[in-house]
């Protein structure tokens, strides 16, 4: 499962972030464009960097909990509702500002995935992935039917965000806030791998019982897992809130959740690089497919409901596609690329 | 009053358990047999409902004979998905073989959506219309026909398993594949059949839920409340299975009936999560299931 590193002569090499200077001017670079994007192109592609921002912070969210820990959950996509739902009633029934809602969210669901972790501590593998499941039905159904606090599917409209006087009310605007988080979530979690913790909850995914042997806390850093993985979706949900002005119940469903989880899979489990661009492709990936069946929809129109289905079965095939050829994501073909060039022109 | 509302809704609640308890013994079947966790069981009833409808009314064919046709072509399909998709993972970790049934899942669904289109379709039940009365109580035949095709589809698989030669080496399998094996008993065709007879079950459970409902690419999600039937049977009871569907149908139905007022309507959408949660609490190995011992 996991992909190993280049072999590292010292521990300081070992500790460093980025690994090599070629990595650290392209992340210069990439840094760049993604600062000045919103300067070139039109308003439709700045609201798809948007989503695909939002994503990125909830999949690497998933990824420290699934990837990282190995606790599997299908309930992702409720703790990102809680959080949405959260912010949502704070701001638009209770008046707080974007900088209260947005932690107040975060911390929302991180006492509910406190709540959640608990079962942890007894159950893994499939128990855990139908007890998450179990929590994701009944979230989803809370959110439908406690109609006077979140108005059921009529969904809450909240007020545009502002930040120190500045109204954030365009898609350009907010962007920068969402990179920022994007940016700053994935430092963290970078981060987070290479400390203390981070090596204890890979030490939990590999082999749990072993770990609680040589001192590792089981119960502390389980929980942890879950308190820091809702956290993230829980903010990640506040700021798809915000982002999309109105939210609903079926933004946070089952099938979202499943959805997250094909990210970190198809982007590499257990990779920062893999959640990012695992997130990016499968939020690109309905637009590649909408705009090649657009075409057919508009032709033909007494076809265009069924249109939608092809989005499905392409998701479905990802999926299959890549857990049978390349379980380790894009993420593993980047290395295998990698590795190919290191000794070129020679092949050995 | 109140007895005959008793017995209505527990005669439906034992309709809709016995529909979880086919597909729970489907679930049970194939993660005995190969450890795999199969999250597209709902789907392959779904599927295996839509062909049996278009063979009825897009083909003509009798009910009967459709019926058995989609059952055979769900056994080839069900067979080829377990020799094309799903052999390569046997033995791989828990989240890739979860997702690979997911994804499975995902692709059914697409298919059906893409095929048949996401309006409800009335399945053209063979069930007479006019309810039946016992005890006062009007019970839709559907259920009655439901309950009892369930019951007989048990026995013969009661039957199959303690008799057959090939009942005999899906248990073997199930209880140790390696030394089935040495055995030389044929692994790979147990697992297979698993699958099929999953597939045949799940179809049956799919023709019976359609005709007392109806036929829509959302019924996926009643078959994933077969999840908590399983967990609370235990994971490995194929038993447990169907009491555990028996026992989440009749529950949800009466929290539906008698709790709605305190907590709110489609609170018998939730009943089988919550009951799920409750079990995993107090005894994670559900009714019957065996206790798991991990050793490093």
């Amino acid at each position: 499962m996991a992909v190993t590193r280049f072999c590292v002569r010292t521990y300081e090499q070992d500790l460093r972030i980025f690994p090599s200077l070629a990595a650290r001017i392209s992340l210069i670079i990439f840094g760049l464009v993604l600062l000045g994007l919103p300067f070139f192109v039109g308003k439709y592609v700045v609201f798809v960097a948007c989503v695909c921002g939002v994503s990125v912070i909830s999949a690497l969210g998933l990824n420290i909990l699934t990837g990282y820990t190995g606790l599997i959950s299908l309930g992702h996509a409720a703790f990102m509702g809680i959080g949405a739902y959260t912010a949502a009633i704070l701001s638009s029934k209770a008046g707080f500002p974007f900088v209260a809602a947005l932690p107040l969210a975060g911390l929302m669901a991180a006492a509910i995935g406190a709540v959640v972790g608990v079962p942890t501590l007894r159950l893994k593998g499939l128990y855990l992935v139908v007890t998450t499941l179990a929590f994701q039905f009944i979230t989803e159904h809370v959110i439908y039917h406690w109609e006077s606090l979140t108005l059921s599917d009529r969904g809450i409209i909240l007020p545009s965000p502002a930040l120190l006087g500045y109204k954030l009310d365009t898609y350009e605007s907010f962007y920068y806030v969402i990179l920022f988080f994007a940016v700053a979530a994935a430092m963290f979690t970078k981060n987070l791998a290479m400390s203390r913790t981070g090596r204890a909850f890979v030490a939990v995914r590999d082999r749990d019982i072993a770990a609680e042997i040589i001192g590792i806390h089981l119960a502390k850093y389980k929980i942890l897992a879950f308190v820091i993985s809702s956290f993230i979706a829980g903010l990640a949900g506040a700021l798809y809130a915000y982002l999309m002005g109105l939210i609903g119940p079926d933004h946070f469903t089952f099938n979202q959740s499943i959805l997250y989880i094909a990210m970190i899979i198809v982007g590499g489990l257990g990779t920062v690089f893999g959640s990012v661009i695992g997130a990016v492709f499968m939020v690109l990936l309905p637009e590649v497919i909408s705009a090649v069946t657009g075409p057919i929809a508009s032709a033909y129109p007494t076809f265009s409901p069924r249109v939608g289905a092809i989005s499905v079965i392409v998701y479905g095939l990802v999926i299959i596609g890549f857990l049978l050829f390349e379980p380790d994501g894009l993420f593993g073909i980047w290395i295998k690329i990698k590795r190919y060039w290191k000794p070129w022109p020679f092949t050995y | 009053m109140g007895f005959q509302i008793l017995i209505q809704l527990i005669i439906t609640g034992l309709a809709w358990g016995s529909i979880y308890a086919c597909i729970a013994l489907g679930f049970v079947l194939i993660f005995k047999s190969t450890d795999i966790f199969n999250f597209a069981q709902p789907e392959l009833m779904m599927f295996g409902a839509y062909i049996a409808f278009t063979l009825i009314t897009t083909l003509k064919l009798p009910f009967v004979l459709g019926f058995f046709c989609a059952l055979i072509l769900m056994v080839l399909i069900g067979s080829l998905l377990e020799m094309m998709v799903v052999r390569p993972m046997i033995g791989e970790p828990v989240l890739a073989v979860i997702m690979v049934t997911l994804g499975l899942a995902n692709v059914l669904r697409g298919l059906t959506g893409l095929f048949w289109g996401y309006e409800e379709l009335q399945f053209p039940s063979p069930f007479p219309e006019e309810p039946l009365i016992i005890f006062g109580a009007a019970i839709n035949q559907a259920e009655i026909y439901t309950i009892l095709a369930t019951a007989i589809l048990l026995v013969i698989f009661f039957l199959f398993f303690k008799y057959s030669g090939a009942g005999i080496s899906m248990r073997a399998t199930a209880e140790d594949t390696r030394t089935a094996f040495l055995m030389g008993i044929n692994v790979k065709g147990v697992f297979t059949a698993s699958w099929a007879i999953a597939s045949l079950v799940a179809t049956i459970a799919g023709v019976f839920l359609a005709s007392f409902t109806f036929l829509e690419p959302i019924m996926g999600h009643v078959g994933l409340k077969a999840l908590p039937a399983i967990i609370l049977g235990g994971l490995d009871s194929v038993h447990g299975a169907i009491i555990g569907g028996l026992i989440i149908g009749v529950t949800e139905n009466l929290a539906g009936f008698y709790l709605e007022d305190y907590l709110g309507s489609g609170i018998n959408e939730i009943t089988a999560y919550v009951i799920v949660l409750i079990v995993m609490m107090i005894r994670p190995y559900g009714l019957f299931g065996t206790k798991e011992i991990e050793r490093v």
